[in-house]
This record gives structure tokens, sequence and C-alpha cells, in this order.
């Protein structure tokens, strides 16, 4: 098991369904890591004031409603114009194969759609630890690269 | 940001903070009783004028370590622009501590008072009868109660409730909340010094702002002095014991090897700490 993580977990956006975020967070938490919930229907401030507010190196977004083009993007310059440049930004929830490549552009470090095993999360979330690969990097990694 | 990045220094025990007076308020009782929704109603009505910052501490499992901080949530205070400036709130999991209040707690509360917080609001783990450590933490404690809590001998045992500075008793618009302010005040007439007692309620606002006022104004009770002295010393043994090197280690050995815990203590002591 890789070192304890402080891991946000975030709902922008409008849609109601978390059971996805919550499935997430309860995976993360039985990986040993502390995980923050936000609870649903978060904006991008209150999503970034609550990673500095919680000193957390990780943030996971959840979206149902097609608004992770719009959502994840803004989120990630939030965080950069915020000086968190260290923190590593994940999504997941329905993101079509066609948007992906512009939201790793964005930043965004790992998209984990339905179906995706808890563990490759708990991999993901190790591995990343490990590489300076924040919202700041100019690596230009992402997960399943 | 700077502050939060102290915070979990703190946390991880790379940075020593020298304690700091000020006003620490621990705010228990047992889980879904409301805590939270409190603390929110607190903030609505102290919040900007004066700084406040809330350590909500929920529990590390056991057989992970990890944890899920969810008090966060129903804190809509912080969606208000014109308060939330004045407000810090962080999610602390109680990690190795044995009970529901990690030691690093009072580190962390002196670390905010000493950066212009005037009260730092403690939001316990849902804690039962005998959960006592917060007043190693807190200069102050609020105990919250439930409408239901059983029959008025509950109200006789004692434990917590005598510790208590403030008894709130919430969710007081439904059924069975009078009952229960009742019997805490029969059962407090007979103590010498006893704890104010106030009927909340997050629905319809009953008694908020009284809880808002009360909360800066609270008279320490002589009685709890030497209990909180009590707890402070139980508190700084236990950290001896986590914080010794071989405390992990020896846990494997009670699982693994079966040794009992006359054993294992003898071996701790073995090894310098």
């Amino acid at each position: 098991m890789g070192a304890r993580q402080r891991i946000v977990i975030a709902k922008p956006g409008l849609d109601g369904h978390d059971r996805g975020a919550k499935v997430v967070a309860r995976a993360l938490r039985d990986g040993g890591h502390e995980v923050i919930y936000t609870g649903l229907r978060r904006t991008p401030d209150q999503i970034v004031r609550t990673i500095m507010d919680e000193d957390a190196r990780f943030i996971g977004l959840s979206s149902l409603s097609g608004a992770h083009s719009h959502q994840f993007p803004k989120i990630c310059n939030l965080l950069r114009e915020a000086g968190l440049t260290d923190v590593v930004v994940f999504g997941g929830g329905i993101i079509p194969e066609e948007d992906r490549s512009a939201l790793f552009a964005a930043g965004v470090r790992a998209i984990f759609g339905p179906g995706t095993p808890s563990a490759e999360i708990l991999e993901f979330v190790e591995f990343a630890s490990q590489r300076d690969c924040g919202v700041g990097s100019q690596d230009d990694w992402h997960w399943g690269d | 940001m700077q502050l939060a990045r102290q915070l979990s220094a703190i946390e991880n025990g790379e940075m020593q903070v020298e304690d700091t007076k000020g006003l620490i308020v621990a705010i228990t009782g047992p889980p879904g009783v409301g805590k939270s929704c409190l603390v929110d109603g607190i903030l609505h009505r102290l919040a900007p004028e004066i700084k406040i910052a809330v350590l909500a501490v929920d529990p590390t499992s056991p057989l992970s370590g990890g944890a899920l901080l969810g008090d966060r949530i129903r804190l809509s205070v912080l969606d208000d622009d014109s308060k939330s400036e004045s407000i810090y709130v962080r999610s602390i999991a109680t990690r190795s501590s044995s009970g529901s209040m990690p030691s690093i707690v009072r580190g962390l509360a002196s670390h905010l008072l000493a950066n212009s917080f005037d009260l730092v609001i403690i939001e316990t783990v849902g804690a039962g009868q005998s959960e006592m450590r917060c007043a190693a933490v807190a200069t102050r404690i609020i105990v919250v109660e439930g409408p239901a809590r059983g029959d008025s001998v509950q109200a006789e045992k004692a434990g917590l409730l005598e510790l208590a500075d403030l008894i709130v008793v919430n969710k007081s618009d439904l059924e069975g909340a009078e009952r229960v302010v009742n019997d805490l005040t029969v059962s407090l007439t007979l103590t010498n010094d006893a704890p104010p007692i106030i009927r909340t309620s997050a629905i319809s606002g009953e008694g908020l702002d009284e809880l808002a006022e009360l909360i800066l104004s609270l008279e320490e009770r002589n009685s709890s002095r030497r209990a909180r002295a009590r707890q402070q010393l139980l508190m700084a043994h236990e950290n001896i014991l986590i914080q010794n090197p071989a405390f992990d280690a020896i846990i494997d050995r009670m699982c693994e090897e079966g040794i009992g815990v006359e054993e294992a203590l003898r071996k701790l002591d073995e090894r310098p700490s």
C-alpha cells in the first residue's frame, strides 16, 4: 500500500447522481486514504476552496451531465491561478472518448469510466503521488498513456 | 494556503507548536444528532464579525487506515461569500489515536488561535456516554442531545453530560424533545453548578441565536476543571505509547505470535521511546 494521501472527491455541475462518486470515495478510503467528499452540485470555486482548505494532494471530479468539457478545465485553471500547482486532477463518470484528449491537455491526469476496477484507481493514486504530475506540471503524461 | 500546509505539517508531526490561549469549544454528542447543522447555524450568525476555524473530526478505519470525511457537506455557510472569507474548515481523521479525539487537535487549534482566529470549534466524532477525551483539548464543551435518548434514567447516568458547560437539545421541532429537556433539567437540579440547557432546531431556527451568543460567553464550571486535567494527562500518556517506534510491530506480534498484553507492555518498555 502506498503512502496515505488526502483526496477530495467532488461533484461539479448540476447532475444529482453521486453513487459513482461515493463508490470511488469508499474505494479510496478502503485503500488507506483520507477522502473528503464535497456533496452534490459544487461550483469550481467551491471545489478549489475545499482543496485549498483541506490541503489535498488529489482531486477526483465526477460528472454525468455532459458538462465535463467546461467544468474540468475550469477547475484546472483555477487551481493553477491559486498556486495549487502540485494537485493531481483525475475524473470519472460519463466522459465520451472524443472529449478526453482535450481534458488531458487541460491538465487532467486520468479518466475512469464505468466498469473501472477500484484497484486501478488506487494504482493510479500511488503512481501519480510519486511523479511530478500536478496540474501545473509541464509533464504531458496521463494514466493509460 | 500557507496555513493549510502548516496544519498538515503539525498533523504529520513535522512541526511543533506552542500552546496558545483562546476559546476552543468542542461540540459533541451522539452520531446524527445534528452537530454539523448546529455548527453551520453558529457560523451563519457569528461570521464575518468573528473569525472562526472549524476542526471537524471523523473516524479513521481501524482496518485500512483510511477515512471518509464528510462534515463539510452540511456547512452551507461556506457558500456565502460575505462570510466564508472569515471561516476556515478542516476535516481531521482520528488516525492512530485510540479515542475520538486525536491529541494533535490541540496543536492544530493552538496554531489557528495564534493565526488570528477568535474561536476554534471542534466538531467531534459522534460520541457515546463516556467519550470524554475532548475535555483534554477544548476549553469549553457543548453536549448535544436529540429528542430520542431513552428513558429518564439515561439522564441520571454519569459520564459526558457531567463535563458539559452547555447542554443543547437539538431537533426541538420533533416529538420527544420537551421530555428530554425535562429529564435533563430534573437530573441537573441535584447538581451544584448545573450547566444551562437550551433547545435548538436547525429547521425552525429556534434557539440558534441564543446558542451563537452563549458560545462566546460560556463560563467554565469548577467541577469540570479537574476532569479536564485528568483527560489531558491520559491523552499525554497515550501519546507516548502511540509514538513508541515499536508500537505497530508489537501489535503485529500480538496478532501473529499471540503474545499477551503484559508481555507486549514489557517489550514496549524495553525500547527507547
